[in-house]
């Protein structure tokens, strides 16, 4: 039990994939302006990566070394349209305002990283528990980040108004340049940062 | 009708820069500016694969996949929108082999260079990215062109500017945790800053 205990925890921190491996980054940083969509956008990671893993490796002992990386795009680009199309049918919405991000799960390198790293060399079981593991570890990212950009772009968390804006006769000026891009640049490298202060082995020399 | 071309050829490079406003292909942008010298490879790679990619899915998406696209064929009232995504994948697959069977045959300098990098590009996912983009704008062919270059040139801009001011870090005393990826991110983000001065240029 207890590799199934590591397999599922250690992506939460120590390796998560966002923060440590930096893997994943392009949709962690796009669809990060609203909770909503940023649980949405973690949900739909969660069910690719972790079913691409056991789909990966229950057929890991028949598919030869040299077309592995096709067979696995192809894989991943079919659950990717599963749940694109589950997204259009029930959560219209939030479906349009993922826009293109959606499509992008298929070149999320968690996705296939996790496949060739993991799921080649280990049987279905454990596969599947990891791809959880490191989908549950982006999603927290994504959450934290979301958090922030939300609470302090908007005053909101989840739509639901927490600081009132100006606007609407509150005290709270809210901070558009937390909707734009670069401040999810500067919020990923500081949750980085702080990582990194509280696990220093986590360091890298440059 | 020039100048459309031209206009859409800037905000593709700088208004619309795939890694700084839209965030895509950032993976391969912290992992690989370290150098100048790999980043400008690259770039070049990337400029290349668009340029081809992008205008290719075009012909794909308007004759076989869009809606009633297959009249030709003698069924209008085919919709095949939902392989887009398999599709346009295989063809950034399969366009980055040719094109690095075609440099190896023909231009062996540039494949030095670029080698290692090519293959790295199919998951690039600015490369997709660019291509969902041209379907979700409608762009004709001749626009698919236009924008796949610019969009290239702007990822490629990107990462020279990016890796240059990382070659200059060494000088600067970092703080211990933030070494390496964290202040990357941080110059990313200023760049962004930079880059959002760029917004609302007409031509």
């Amino acid at each position: 039990m207890g590799r199934y205990k590591e397999a599922f925890t250690a992506p939460l921190f120590e390796r998560n994939p966002v923060a440590v491996q930096i893997l994943g980054i392009c949709s962690a940083l796009a669809v990060t302006t609203r909770i909503e969509t940023a649980l949405v956008m973690s949900l739909a990671v969660t069910a690719v990566v972790s079913l691409s893993n056991l789909s990966i490796s229950l057929i890991r002992k028949q598919v030869p070394g040299s077309i592995r990386i096709i067979v696995e795009m192809t894989i991943i680009a079919s659950l990717v349209i599963v749940v694109d199309q589950l997204l259009k049918a029930f959560a219209y919405e939030v479906s349009k305002q993922l826009s293109i991000f959606v499509g992008l799960i298929i070149t999320n390198c968690i996705v296939l990283g996790r496949a060739e790293v993991f799921a080649l060399k280990n049987p279905p079981g454990i596969s599947f528990i990891d791809g959880i593991g490191n989908g549950l570890g982006y999603g927290m990212l994504l959450l934290s980040v979301a958090f922030f950009r939300e609470l302090l772009g908007s005053g909101k968390l989840a739509g639901i108004p927490v600081l009132t804006p100006q606007s609407d006769g509150g005290w709270y000026l809210p901070n558009g340049l937390f909707l734009l891009a670069p401040s999810g640049f500067i919020l990923v490298g500081l949750f980085i940062w702080a990582l990194r202060t509280w696990k220093p082995e986590l360091r890298e020399e440059e | 009708m020039a100048e459309h071309y031209l206009s859409l050829f800037v905000k593709a490079v700088f208004v619309e820069n795939l890694a700084l406003a839209f965030f895509l292909g950032i993976c391969t942008l912290i992992a690989v500016s370290r150098k100048v010298e790999s980043a400008v490879g690259l770039g070049i790679a990337v400029i290349a694969v668009m340029t081809f990619t992008i205008p290719v899915n075009n012909i794909i998406y308007t004759h076989i996949l869009k809606k009633g696209a297959l009249g030709w064929a003698g069924i209008p009232d085919a919709d095949l929108t939902f392989i887009g995504l398999i599709t346009y994948i295989a063809v950034i697959a399969a366009m980055v082999q040719v094109l690095e069977m075609f440099l190896d045959k023909y231009v062996p300098a540039l494949y030095a260079v670029l080698g290692i990098y090519l293959p790295l590009i199919t998951v690039n996912c600015a490369i997709l990215g660019g291509s969902l983009f041209m379907v979700e704008r409608d762009y004709t062919f001749l626009e698919s062109v236009v924008y796949g270059f610019g969009a290239g040139t702007g990822w490629a801009l990107a990462i020279i500017a990016l890796s240059g001011i990382r070659e200059r870090m060494k000088y600067s005393d970092v703080p211990k945790g933030l070494r390496g990826a964290g202040i990357t991110f941080i110059l990313g983000g200023l760049m962004a800053i930079a880059f959002m001065l760029f917004s609302g240029i007409q031509l």
